[in-house]
């Protein structure tokens, strides 16, 4: 089944006829992903690239028009915020925004405007979402990845690359891999993902990647504590050397005033029983000793 | 981006938050005539330095090596500091004199200190009682926070650890703005009374606009003073901007401090790379932020010591991987280097041209681990192979980290 993307999945994307924009879609719909439009505003009526996939210059007539359930959103930093809101406000199921450098009081009216609306906001500031073998909705390569039973979720890009790569490696393949984002504010945290795997069928294990900054990951850690996950989680941090005070690469990640610091999150994870691995090197090898494979 | 307080308080000025009058000055020259124009009979000249506790902090040269060791940990001897009461335009120029051009050791700058370039003139104030009060972003619900404390020009998270019941905070609603109710609200709990509470309720509502209009990320007032009129004002500001929205605040970018900043890390941003200095000997070069800080971290935890956060993006070219080695390489302390790239979108074979040029370059006179994988890693690795060069390849994460360290303990 896995979550958020599947072969159900009718994807616009914003921003589609941009440098980056293109490509991705291109990766996407290479990838099998059902892309079925863009939009650019102005560029009404004309097609992307080689293919015969419509334009549009709304979120709302790509909708009408095309039955599209889920955007990819990937218009530069300025404009980001107000296209989030208009994929919410087309009434889409699910926008996932790759931008990176959001201010962040967009994002707070974003988060205002989103209050009791239907579509789930995966970023911005994130790889995507990928189900492997029916959709990918980012740009994680899709090549490394692999149909399984694992779920992955994480604040970092690279970093879930890494992830998978060691699962595929040690022959786990995955349901669905989530980049939830590392900019401040986020449409769709650790929680809200974990809260899906624990309810779908084909995710059997979880490996979650947090890192510094925020108290994301002591929520979640709450949470499976109080004994709403009966699957293992295996879970990693990044940032334990990340001195106190500095930004490291993305805004969110960040120590401030002795809050979210690595160790913090790896002792509310322990303190879970989820099963932490200090090295990220190891989160595919501990997996399969969870799992007993 | 963080600006200096006298440049904090012009911009709350335009707000309409009330601070003292002061003017900025370069030299103990520019420093009297600042007090003379501020007219009065007393006087509070105060460092420029992007950092906290200046107060407390000891000028070196001043005060003996114990003394200023002792300032960094916040805990400084009896005697003047980075912040001082002047009752004559003589003690303005003595203490101008004092800190400009010096270097000012605070428990927020380190050791090392930070050198004093400009100073802040300001009358004195009569001081009734000592407040906090900040507006940030609170990253659990999305939504502004306005954070007040009775306990003044403590730092707050010595507040938070000791009384956390003493920090009182409101929510914000961004569609309506800081409502006189929420304000209110707050002036009540932090214990003000009569008509002060009313014009800490403009107080309050400026400074959220403030915070909102100039895309700050952090707004501190450290203390806010009640006067013994009565009256609210911002004695010291702190005001640090949202890196993402300096595109629409050109003026605060024109209040960038160059000399504040590490000069790597000023140039490294030229090259569109993320580097960030630390302490160790191990410099690392990876793409993407957190398997930037995980490669630092397997190092510690291999028993290394990372030199460096280095991530080159999603889209670096040839000249920015070559710009990188040369940023690391020309750290004294870096005894070896490790390049772990994961291509997603980023090709191996992309990244090891670039490192194969770099190191013709910029030579190599450290051992240098790589470890390839993802997008087009076999032809990478091929590339590398047939390079010539004396590196050592590596194929996990694993293998790589216990490779630099290893190499490094042994050179």
């Amino acid at each position: 089944m896995a979550i958020l993307v599947n072969s159900d999945t009718k994807l616009i994307v914003q921003g589609i006829t941009g440098n980056s924009g293109a490509f991705h879609a291109r990766q996407c719909l290479e990838y099998g992903t059902n892309l079925v439009g863009g939009v650019v505003p102005g560029k009404g009526g004309q097609t992307f690239e080689d293919t015969d996939i419509p334009i549009f210059n709304t979120v709302k007539e790509a909708v009408e028009a095309t039955g599209a359930n889920t955007s990819m959103i990937m218009v530069p930093p300025p404009f980001a915020a107000d296209g989030i809101m208009e994929a919410v406000d087309a009434g889409l199921d699910l926008a996932v925004a790759i931008t990176e450098g959001i201010p962040v009081n967009d994002m707070v009216k974003v988060a205002k405007y989103m209050e009791g609306k239907k579509t789930r906001l995966i970023g911005p500031n994130c790889p995507g979402v990928i189900t492997p073998g029916q959709a990918k909705v980012g740009i994680l390569p899709g090549h490394i990845h692999m149909p399984g039973t694992i779920g992955v979720l994480s604040r970092s890009g690279t970093l879930t690359y890494e992830a998978v790569g060691q699962l595929s490696d040690v022959g786990l393949g995955q349901s669905t891999c989530v980049g939830i984002g590392g900019d401040p504010i986020i449409g769709t945290k650790f929680l809200d993902v974990l809260e899906l795997f624990a309810k779908d069928d084909q995710t059997e294990a979880i490996i979650m990647i947090g890192e510094i900054g925020g108290d994301a990951e002591e929520q979640a850690a709450a949470w499976i504590k109080a004994g709403n996950l009966k699957k293992p989680v295996v879970a990693f941090i990044a940032g334990a050397t990340a001195p106190p005070g500095r930004r490291m690469g993305h805004a969110g990640a960040i120590i401030s005033g002795g809050q979210g610091t690595a160790e913090s999150k790896f002792k509310a994870l322990e303190d879970a029983g989820v099963h932490v691995v200090r090295s990220p090197a190891d989160m595919g090898r501990k997996m399969k000793e969870v799992l007993g494979r | 981006m963080k600006i200096h307080e006298y440049q904090a308080k012009s911009i709350l000025r335009r707000f309409g938050v009330a601070v003292p009058e002061g003017h900025a000055a370069k030299t103990p020259d520019e420093a009297v005539a600042a007090a003379e124009k501020l007219g009065g009979k007393i006087w509070v000249v105060k460092s420029q330095i992007h950092a906290g506790g200046r107060g407390k902090g000891r000028i070196v040269g001043e005060v003996d090596e114990a003394a200023i060791a002792l300032a960094a940990q916040g805990k400084p001897l009896a005697g003047p500091g980075g912040v001082r009461l002047a009752r004559s335009l003589d003690e303005v120029r003595e203490a101008a004199t004092a800190m400009l051009g010096n270097t000012l050791v605070t428990k927020q700058t380190g050791i090392e200190g930070k050198t004093v370039g400009t100073i802040y003139v300001e009358g004195g104030v009569d001081i009734a009682s000592e407040l906090y009060l900040a507006v940030l972003l609170d990253r659990g619900t999305g939504k502004v926070l306005l954070m007040g404390s009775a306990e003044g020009g403590t730092e707050i998270e010595e507040v938070a650890e000791k009384s956390p019941e003493a920090i009182k905070k409101v929510w914000v609603d961004v569609s309506t703005g800081m409502g006189a109710w929420q304000a209110r609200e707050l002036a009540f709990q932090l214990g003000m009374k009569g008509k002060t509470v009313n014009k800490a309720v403009g107080f309050m509502q400026a400074l959220y606009k403030a915070y909102m209009e100039m895309d700050a990320s952090m707004l501190e007032i450290n203390p806010l003073v009640i006067t013994g009129a009565g009256d609210i004002i911002a004695l010291d500001a702190k005001m640090t901007f949202d890196d993402n929205a300096l595109y629409r605040h050109k003026d605060v970018l024109g209040m960038r401090d160059l000399a504040e900043e590490d000069a790597t890390e000023v140039e490294a941003a030229e090259y569109g790379l993320n580097f960030i200095k630390l302490d160790g000997n191990i410099g690392c070069l990876v793409n993407g932020a957190g398997l930037a800080m995980s490669t630092m971290d397997i190092i510690q935890f291999k028993g290394g010591s990372p030199a460096n956060f280095l991530d080159v993006g999603g889209g670096a070219t040839q000249e920015a991987v070559a710009k990188a080695f040369r940023l690391i390489t020309a750290d004294p302390n870096v005894k070896g280097i490790l390049v772990n790239i994961f291509g997603g979108i980023m090709k191996c074979d992309v990244i090891a041209l670039g490192v194969i040029a770099a190191v013709k370059e910029v030579g190599l006179e450290v051992p240098l681990v790589v470890r390839l994988a993802g997008t087009n890693v076999e032809l990478g690795k091929e590339l590398l192979a047939n390079s010539g060069l004396n590196l050592i390849p590596a194929n996990t994460l694993d293998e790589a980290a216990d490779a630099i360290v290893a190499a490094v303990a042994k050179a």
